[in-house]
């Protein structure tokens, strides 16, 4: 399968089976549009009847390129991953990542909080340093061989319950070398809580913090303001300022989200990016259509639109050296997840799981608060494996919409949650968030053939 | 001009022998939370 589109100039050809990526001119990209069920002869001749002033040879040539790279598998080549390599019935799981939520209570109140002010549809609590103990033997009994182990500080607002994050810090660290572990904790922060032996802590035990901020002003306190009705843009942005600065080469996002009031979602990562910040995820709502910030159908076009003008911005700072990594566009086209990775998904209900202050579990943060969906607690372990099934199930061949899609290797099936949400199954898509993220890939496959042009 | 100028080639199916490891980054959690971004993660098996 082939995908290709023209974006900012570049005529982008994507061979979604194998991965390869190519930039090209006019006239082999009109070849690759008609050549699959084509001889040579009937591609010249179709072309030279297009109207388009292509000459003959300079067509043969282009075609025997478009051959050789068809014949070293870099083009049209076959998803052979289906049958080949992976069983997922049997595919043997293990738990390598924790989401606790360390404080079911928030001292914001955003208008777009999934876990509504932090309660997940449940009472306010912050979970206990024994909860939150028994949560870390448990992901160390039950994540085999592995040794990385991701435990992020979530909330509501982790920083609600800092002194448990410490001393959980602690307990985690004092049976790695034990337990042959490595924890790599991270925190999501509102920072309202935000302080200096805060941040401290933070950069010497976080291998990444989250820092949510929308962006401009405006944008951010319309949506995040505190209970009392204020906007919390002015309390946070000089701690993430500070943070920032203190935090040195470690690894951090400033995580904004935009919703239908803020279309024009670039001019926020450019307000990220002005106020200092390098590394930006800014990311689009997702909410029930009656929701009146919810993206709606009719906004994609204009949120594709978006990201075309943010994809150019970033390649203009790139180019004045002063770079801005965006979280949605960045593919490591090199280096990136094995074939694998990309077919199980994000592994949610089988290696990533979601622990509530009272030690439930849940398949991840989203299904929080979702009776149904708890699979056990840190205390019995995974009882319900039958959910565990359903997930482990999840990945792109099972979902319809996946199959013929170019960028199912990219975002692996896409989000459980976000598809239950809209269509009371795990294995739907969220149509709309299909259609950014599609929109995403493009736009980041593009910037990479800027970015090699300017390195040359 | 050059014709073509190919960024990367057939990464993924190179990755049918060695990848499987599972030692990589959960996607959310990284920056994400309300999306599915695997293929932005790294490898920590090359």
């Amino acid at each position: 399968m082939v995908h290709q589109y023209k974006n900012n100039g570049y005529n982008m050809v994507l061979d979604v089976c194998s991965g390869s990526v190519h930039v090209v001119d006019d006239l082999v990209y009109d070849i690759i549009e008609i050549c699959e069920n084509r001889s040579k002869q009937e591609v010249v001749e179709t072309l030279l009847a297009s109207g388009k002033c292509y000459g003959k040879e300079d067509i043969e040539e282009a075609y025997d390129e478009v051959e050789a790279l068809r014949e070293n598998g870099q083009l049209f080549t076959e998803d052979v991953y289906q049958d080949t390599i992976v069983d997922f019935k049997k595919r043997k799981t293990v738990v390598k990542a924790l989401c606790l939520h360390i404080a079911h209570d928030c001292n914001l109140a955003c208008k777009y909080c999934f876990a509504e002010e932090g309660e997940y549809k449940g009472r306010r609590a912050l979970m206990s340093y024994e909860v939150g103990k028994q949560a870390l033997d448990f992901l160390i009994a039950n994540s085999g061989n592995r040794v990385n182990l991701e435990v992020d500080f979530f909330g509501g607002e982790p920083l609600m319950n800092f002194d448990v994050v410490k001393r959980l810090v602690e307990y985690g660290r004092s049976r790695e070398a034990e337990c042959n572990k490595k924890f790599r904790f991270t925190l999501t922060t509102n920072g309202i809580l935000l302080d200096e032996d805060i941040m401290d802590f933070a950069n010497r035990e976080m291998a990444n913090v989250v820092l949510s901020i929308d962006g401009r002003k405006e944008v951010n306190d319309r949506m995040r303001p505190s209970r009392n009705g204020k906007g919390s843009y002015d309390i946070i942005l000089p701690k993430f300022r500070k943070f920032r600065e203190m935090r040195g080469d470690k690894s951090y996002y400033v995580r904004g989200t935009f919703t239908h009031y803020n279309l024009d979602f670039c001019e926020d990562v450019i307000a990220l990016a002005d106020a200092g910040f390098d590394q930006i995820s800014v990311e689009p709502v997702v909410a029930q259509p009656d929701c009146d910030y919810a993206i709606r159908e009719e906004d994609v076009g204009r949120i594709c639109e978006e990201y075309d003008r943010l994809a150019k911005e970033l390649i203009r700072r790139a180019k004045e050296g002063r770079p801005v990594n965006f979280f949605h566009f960045m593919i490591d086209l090199t280096g990136g997840p094995c074939v694998y990775k990309r077919l199980s998904g994000c592994g949610s209900g089988t290696e990533y799981l979601a622990v509530t202050p009272w030690g439930d579990l849940y398949p991840c943060h989203q299904f929080v608060g979702m009776e149904d969906f708890k699979v056990g607690d840190v205390f019995c372990g995974v009882e319900k494996t039958e959910i565990v099934d359903e997930f482990k199930l999840c990945n792109v061949y099972a979902k319809e919409k996946c199959r013929n899609c170019f960028a199912r290797f990219y975002c692996s099936g896409g989000c459980a949650a976000n598809s239950y949400q809209f269509h009371n199954s795990i294995t739907d898509c969220y149509d709309i968030g299909c259609e950014l993220e599609k929109k995403r890939v493009e736009c980041a496959l593009m910037v990479k053939a800027a970015l090699s042009d300017m390195s040359e | 001009m050059e014709r073509i100028k190919t960024l990367t080639s057939n990464t993924l199916k190179n990755t049918m022998e060695k990848g499987g490891c599972g030692e990589c980054q959960t996607s959310c959690q990284s920056a994400c939370k309300t999306s599915c971004t695997v293929g932005n993660q790294s490898c920590e098996n090359k």
